[in-house]
């Protein structure tokens, strides 16, 4: 038995440092005091401060942000309303279960054939106006699709969670429709709404394939930048972006980790 | 229906519920329906269509693609498109397979770790998780740069040319993908682990049964939801991947992933490209029904 912990923690913290070990390279470079080459020459941050003096990154940065930012808004409040449709009226079996695949679809779907459908799509739309060119807008619309499903998917499992019992007495007491959404059902649905939202969000900064094929020439993101330097030329400025991102990664898991640990917490006392 | 029902303390008519119900769904259905469902057919209407000369598509109804994806082209038959699919199906099936043996014993030791520390440990495994799959892909891309020592490793077992990195290859596609996807098997596993039933493992020590069937009979049993979320998790976007062949394969190991983005960016042939995208979703449905009839009574999510 011992030799089977030895051999179980040994290949765990093996399998640990083969996910960690080349992100830890890229913020090792990214401090390293040499334009060319991967040979240690010093520490230094100046690649980080180069960063900021970079207006194509910059304007990437802040696509990406604009992006996730409005996306996950939209999405938030579809998906939730969706999530309350779907879950608090009595529909028949079959109307359920084709609901049911719509909102499954961009789970199942790998996002390469959505991206595929979303540009056919597009090039359909384009032909009627040319609002629908390449660029931001066509992007916000294919994360706002697939972010609804899932934010849907994860306020309704909260739905389900806390019953129906404490409307009921709501409707008991001679509440309105409107008065028991906004006294009643959102309150209790805030966490799992702030759980899809924060989910959406990571959903969206984490994207690349679908803005990959959807960005226009004015409208990159900070993957679609990185992407398209590794294909040129690998400078030590896209080690510092990497590391960054990667640092806002962590604490944006960080902060979801503790809601939804505070919000399991919670429900346990309820 | 139009008779006085209770709904939940409610004293409404069907109707009106119903009225009700259809006005909560239809914005964020429409939505649905306008830019997933549409799309998708008129994807599979494209997959029809024929390329014009710019890469314009042409409305004459043909199966060509379909017949141009299983090899049969103007330059006779090749099988080449056949094989980056079945090379695709085959990289999803070891990069999942791997990744689930790679996860049991990560997964045990999460869970045998205290409370407390237990859950940095998880965060540890969601960090990868949810950082963006092009970082990571680049980070493979700087480990396995010539400079540094795997490549010399490499080098010096007269594997590779000296000076080389170890990217083109098979092999950094590989790795490069169960980095990526390890995670997908590990998390949804580990909740499956963490509830695990341990006195089933220490009745089946009582009865002498060997490691192997402890495994098979006390744990993959009670860990097997868990696992079938974190393999169809990976099942399916690794048949479509094509960022990690992309930057680690280059053009000696292409996916089905880079066919397709290569019909909708260089060449310019929706129409091809759509065809592909139709093929790659059978061949996901298909693997999932497979699975699914194996294991039965098994939810997705």
């Amino acid at each position: 038995m011992k030799k089977i912990n030895l051999l179980v923690a040994v290949s765990a913290l093996s399998t640990m440092a083969f996910l960690y070990l080349p992100l830890m390279a890229v913020a090792f470079f990214s401090v390293n005091d040499s334009k060319y080459g991967l040979e240690w020459k010093g520490f230094t941050l100046d690649w980080y401060v180069k960063l900021f003096q970079n207006d194509l990154i910059l304007q990437a940065a802040s696509n990406t942000l604009v992006l996730a930012l409005v996306s996950t808004f939209v999405s938030t409040i579809l998906g939730t309303i969706l999530a309350i449709g779907m879950d608090r009226f009595p529909w028949p079996g079959k109307m359920n279960t084709a609901l049911d695949l719509v909102m499954h679809l961009p789970v199942i779907i790998p996002d390469i054939i959505f991206a595929a459908a979303m540009v056919v799509a597009f090039g359909f739309l384009r032909t009627l106006t040319s609002v629908f060119d390449p660029g931001l807008l066509n992007m916000i619309i294919a994360h706002i699709t697939f972010q609804t499903a899932f934010v849907a998917l994860v306020v309704r499992s909260r739905l389900a969670g806390i019953g129906k019992e404490i409307e009921e007495a709501a409707r008991d007491l001679y509440a309105g429709t409107i008065y028991m959404l906004m006294k009643v059902t959102l309150p209790l649905l805030a966490p799992g709404i702030i759980a899809g939202a924060m989910l959406a969000f990571t959903l969206s900064l984490d994207d690349f394939v679908i803005s990959f094929f959807t960005a226009g020439p004015d409208s990159i993101t900070l993957p679609l930048y990185i992407y398209a330097a590794v294909r040129r030329v690998v400078t030590p400025q896209i080690h510092a972006l990497s590391t960054l991102v990667l640092m806002v990664t962590v604490i944006l898991v960080i902060c979801m980790e503790r809601i939804t640990r505070k919000v399991n917490k919670k429900q346990k006392r309820l | 229906m139009n008779k006085l029902i209770i709904w939940y303390g409610e004293l409404i008519t069907g109707n009106k519920l119903l009225k009700r119900g259809v006005f909560f769904l239809t914005p964020g259905m429409l939505w649905l329906v306008l830019f997933l469902v549409l799309p998708g057919f008129i994807l599979v209407l494209v997959s029809f269509a024929g390329r014009g000369t710019y890469g314009n598509l042409i409305w004459e109804f043909s199966l060509e693609n379909y017949t141009r994806l299983i090899g049969y082209g103007i330059f006779g038959w090749t099988l080449d498109y056949v094989y980056i699919l079945l090379r695709s199906v085959w990289v999803a099936f070891v990069t999942t397979g791997l990744s689930v043996v790679l996860s049991y014993p990560l997964c045990f030791y999460i869970a045998r770790k205290p409370p407390r520390t237990r859950y940095l440990w998880l965060t540890i495994v969601i960090i990868p998780f949810w950082t963006n799959m092009v970082i990571r892909a680049y980070a493979w891309f700087l480990i396995l740069a010539p400079e540094l020592p795997f490549a010399r490793l490499a080098a010096f077992l007269n594997l590779v040319p000296a000076g080389m990195p170890l990217y083109p290859s098979a092999m950094a596609v590989y790795l490069g993908m169960i980095s990526m996807f390890l995670p997908f098997v590990a998390l949804p596993l580990f909740s499956s682990i963490e509830r695990m039933d341990w006195t089933l493992v220490e009745a089946a020590q009582d009865l002498y049964a060997s490691n192997f069937r402890i495994f098979m009979h006390a744990i993959l049993p009670q860990t097997l939801p868990g696992l079938s979320v974190g393999i169809i998790l990976t099942m399916v976007p690794a048949m479509g991947m094509f960022v990690i062949p992309d930057l680690l394969g280059g053009a000696k190991y292409m996916l089905v992933g880079n066919l397709i983005q290569q019909q909708f960016g260089a060449s310019r042939d929706y129409a091809f490209g759509a065809a592909i995208s139709i093929g790659l979703m059978i061949l996901t449905l298909f693997s999932l029904y497979l699975y699914k009839r194996k294991n039965r009574g098994i939810d997705l999510i």
